[in-house]
């Protein structure tokens, strides 16, 4: 069946990049980053109860600089998920489905997992 | 015409034969996450050390422990629906599919059952 010449619905690539497609994808990425991270809570709670697994190894990695790297991607990643959870949450109870309130609650999701971030770690 | 009988259509069931189950399940424990991850969060920045002694008293804690079991469950629950969809996404092939999806069940349960056993653990004083 030749399909030549008949109009295509838009791909992905035409649309100028929307903030909405950002926090969509970041989402899912935050989210698969948690699920690591929930492999590593495990373990912490291991270590806490059980010397067969080290808590001052564990800790002592967490400390070291690509441990810290991890646990301010983990807590940036909650805070956004978090952040863009409760944002789904509000669309399913059918409100803020606009254009532009879509783009603003974006933003305001983004710089919510910054502060958020930001802040935990200054008061931790 | 449609095919489906008049009470499976207002059952709602679609050919997953499970409806909105997955949808509310994720709902109810991303409900359930922001008020134990919050709670988890302020009470961890809370603690003066952070010495395993220190930590074997905080999860020993009755409240911080069924807090912690909550919470161990509830994330596992949502990580699995979570990481089933993207799965479903991204895994092609029917084998290799099924082996993921069933395999990813399998990692949540035994991390739950894990951090929920150390939990218990600590909680019912059984020195570590």
């Amino acid at each position: 069946m030749s399909t030549d010449g008949r109009p295509l619905s838009p791909h992905l690539t035409i649309y100028r990049w929307p903030v909405t497609m950002t926090l969509s994808i970041l989402h899912r990425m935050t989210g698969v980053a948690l699920s690591a991270g929930l492999v590593a809570f495990v373990i912490w709670l291991e270590a806490i109860a059980y010397d067969a697994v080290p808590y001052a190894a564990t800790m002592q990695f967490m400390s070291s600089v690509p441990g810290r790297l991890l646990l301010l991607g983990w807590s940036f990643s909650f805070f956004l998920h978090l952040s863009n959870g409760v944002r789904h949450l509000i669309w399913d109870t059918g409100r803020m489905f606009g254009k532009s309130q879509a783009d603003a609650s974006a933003w305001v999701v983004i710089v919510a997992a910054v502060a958020l971030t930001a802040g935990y770690w200054f008061v931790v | 015409m449609s095919l489906t009988s008049p009470l499976n259509r207002v059952l709602g069931f679609g050919s997953a034969k499970e409806g909105t189950g997955h949808w509310w399940q994720q709902r109810l424990t991303a409900a359930g996450l922001i008020l134990l991850g919050l709670w988890f969060l302020i009470s961890f920045a809370a603690l003066d050390r952070y010495g395993q002694a220190d930590l074997v008293t905080w999860v020993g804690n009755p409240f911080n422990a069924v807090m912690l079991i909550l919470a161990s469950f509830t994330l596992a629950w949502h990580s699995a629906l979570g990481v089933q969809a993207v799965i479903e996404d991204y895994v092609h092939g029917p084998a290799l599919k099924i082996i993921s999806l069933v395999l990813s069940k399998f990692v949540h349960a035994f991390l739950a059952i894990a951090a929920v056993l150390a939990v218990l653990k600590v909680a019912l004083g059984v020195s570590p």
